[in-house]
């Protein structure tokens, strides 16, 4: 094994985080890195504190312990950086607004005004994610999982060099759950990804690593957080992932740095 | 109708015209801040605070009557309660994690039983229903005038700050994320309807004020497209069920306020109605 590239740049750095809800504790001694331009699968059970991990990178809690850096700076200065999906189970039907205005809210930045420069990347964020043609049709009327993807193009027009993501494909139609992957796979590399799943077994296979939350802390109720390599399925059902799914290998645990080591023999497919 | 027109310009009727002004004015509140109001689900917090407005009003008449601060007007009291309970109810709503209901109708139930208090303490006659439904003779110069430079504030600030304010109605964690403080835009949208609520009352009276900040949103929620079609369709339905109401209690000789207020409900659930019958709204979308 040999050192990669000496400092590969890092974007988001969770040193020691412990955080609770009052007394229920969450998550503790959470230690993990991302670096720029992965693609990140963060998974474990429903209750696991996956949800919490997105909020503490957007800065919407703060960690009872430990340090937080993203982009090199705390949560809540670099989070217009990132481009934030939620899960959105709560959606108003009765809100009157349009696709094109839910795509705006990407580009609002505190208390300014939109500019002619924020239409045209609104423009473009609705091409990415190929819904153009709903632009002028009321959000409510559209179904679970094109709304879905408009939420997605909302986080794109931001133009984030983060994008995080709390299970994007819920409810969603297979068509529409390829169709985002599929948008996806066009911005690995350039735009880092970080996405949480349920499903703890398998995943993207757009995915490097594999963060897995639900291993028990020390005292045994808080969570702690594991890395697992994922292992490429060569005939996957197309209704999962866009037909691209890696199984999630999660009898080994991977150390915090591996992703900071280059591997010199490529087992058990791409990590 | 014709007799309504010519007492609108008969001289001798000066409270009729500011009846009308006020009519006018009041629809520029009740549409934009009713539009907020409804889409940030804070209807209950803005009955809340209107009812314990009644608080502030019997404190001021009673200080006024016992001399302890001789001619306070019973609106600085009014404003003092509103913005007050404003706050209260929106640091609870903000910080409680439970019973935020309980807390909310405390306020409402402790500030008009204060007011009752505190005219039942007053020497002199108090014309308690007026404040809680409205009295056209009671409408100054003065009101118009302050219903006017709040008309002014709130249209500007809807102009402003309306992507903030579409947005933190839509999805407050990610207008959140977006660097907007929703917290702090939160609470001053209350102390605005709770002022709004104050300058309102002499039209609407207190009861009533929160029914004209539901009813024309939610009869314009079936023709509007957005926030801002809301707030405009909003004060249309406004001016019409204040106009006439108007009309319909000057002919009849009826308490204007109750008028308006069944007007609004009554073209409401009809458009409720209309759309029940035919599930895609009334707009073809």
């Amino acid at each position: 094994m040999v050192q990669r590239e000496a400092q590969r740049d890092i974007v988001v750095r969770f040193e020691g985080v412990a955080f609770s809800y009052g007394d229920i504790p969450v998550l503790e001694n959470v230690h993990f890195h991302i670096h720029r331009g992965e693609f990140i699968a963060l998974v474990g059970p429903n209750g696991a504190g996956k949800s919490t991990v997105l909020k503490l990178i957007l800065g919407l809690e703060k960690p009872n312990q430990g340090g937080i850096q993203i982009l090199g700076k705390g949560p809540e200065e670099a989070r217009e950086r990132i481009g934030y999906i939620p899960q959105h189970a709560d959606h108003d039907p009765s809100f009157p607004i349009s696709v094109r205005e839910v795509v705006r809210m990407g580009r609002l930045r505190g208390f300014q005004r939109f500019r002619p420069e924020d239409e045209e990347a609104v423009d473009r964020a609705l091409a990415q994610v190929e819904v153009e043609d709903l632009a002028f049709r009321p959000f409510s009327a559209l179904s679970g999982g094109q709304r879905r993807r408009v939420l997605v193009a909302r986080a794109l027009a931001a133009e984030p060099e983060i994008l995080v993501m709390d299970e994007p494909t819920t409810n969603m139609d297979a068509e529409s759950e390829s169709r985002l992957y599929k948008t996806l796979g066009k911005l690995k590399g350039s735009t880092t990804i970080l996405i949480v799943t349920h499903d703890t077994e398998f995943v993207s296979a757009l995915t490097d690593r594999v963060l897995c939350v639900g291993k028990r802390a020390k005292d045994g109720k808080a969570h702690a957080l594991v890395q697992h390599r994922t292992m490429r399925i060569a005939e996957s059902p197309p209704e999962l992932y866009g037909g691209q799914v890696a199984k999630v290998l999660h009898e080994e645990a991977l150390p915090e740095d591996s992703c900071c080591i280059e591997v010199s023999s490529n087992v058990g497919g791409k990590l | 109708m014709r007799g309504f027109f010519s007492a609108l310009l008969d001289p001798s009727l000066p409270f009729l015209r500011n009846a009308l002004y006020a009519g006018i004015l009041s629809s520029i509140l009740f549409g934009v801040v009713g539009a907020v109001v409804t889409v940030k689900r804070i209807a209950g917090l803005a009955g809340s605070i209107s009812h314990a407005v009644l608080g502030g009003i019997g404190l001021a008449l009673f200080l006024s009557a016992h001399r302890i601060v001789p001619d306070v007007p019973p609106l600085a009291g009014a404003l003092v309660f509103a913005i007050l309970s404003a706050f209260i109810i929106g640091l609870v709503s903000l910080k409680a994690k439970q019973r935020v209901d309980t807390a909310i109708n405390a306020i409402w139930a402790i500030g008009m039983s204060l007011g009752i208090l505190f005219l039942a303490k007053t020497p002199g006659y108090t014309d308690l229903m007026s404040y809680l439904f409205g009295n056209i003779l009671f409408i100054s110069s003065q009101n118009l005038i302050l219903l006017a430079i709040l008309d002014v504030v709130v249209l500007f600030l809807a102009y402003r700050f309306y992507p903030q304010l579409e947005a933190s109605a839509f999805d407050e964690e990610f207008a959140k994320v977006r660097g907007v403080p929703t917290e702090g835009l939160f609470l001053a949208i209350l102390i605005l309807t709770a002022m709004a609520v104050v300058l309102l009352q002499t039209f609407i009276g207190l009861v009533m004020v929160i029914a004209m900040l539901t009813l024309p949103p939610g009869t314009a929620s079936h023709l509007a497209r957005n926030l801002a079609s809301l707030m405009v369709w909003g004060v249309v339905f406004s001016f019409l069920f204040s106009f006439g109401g108007l009309a319909l209690s000057w002919i009849f000789d009826l308490p204007t306020g109750a008028v308006v207020v069944v007007l609004a409900g009554a073209v409401y659930l009809v458009a409720a109605g209309l759309k029940a019958i035919r599930p895609g709204g009334l707009v073809r979308r």
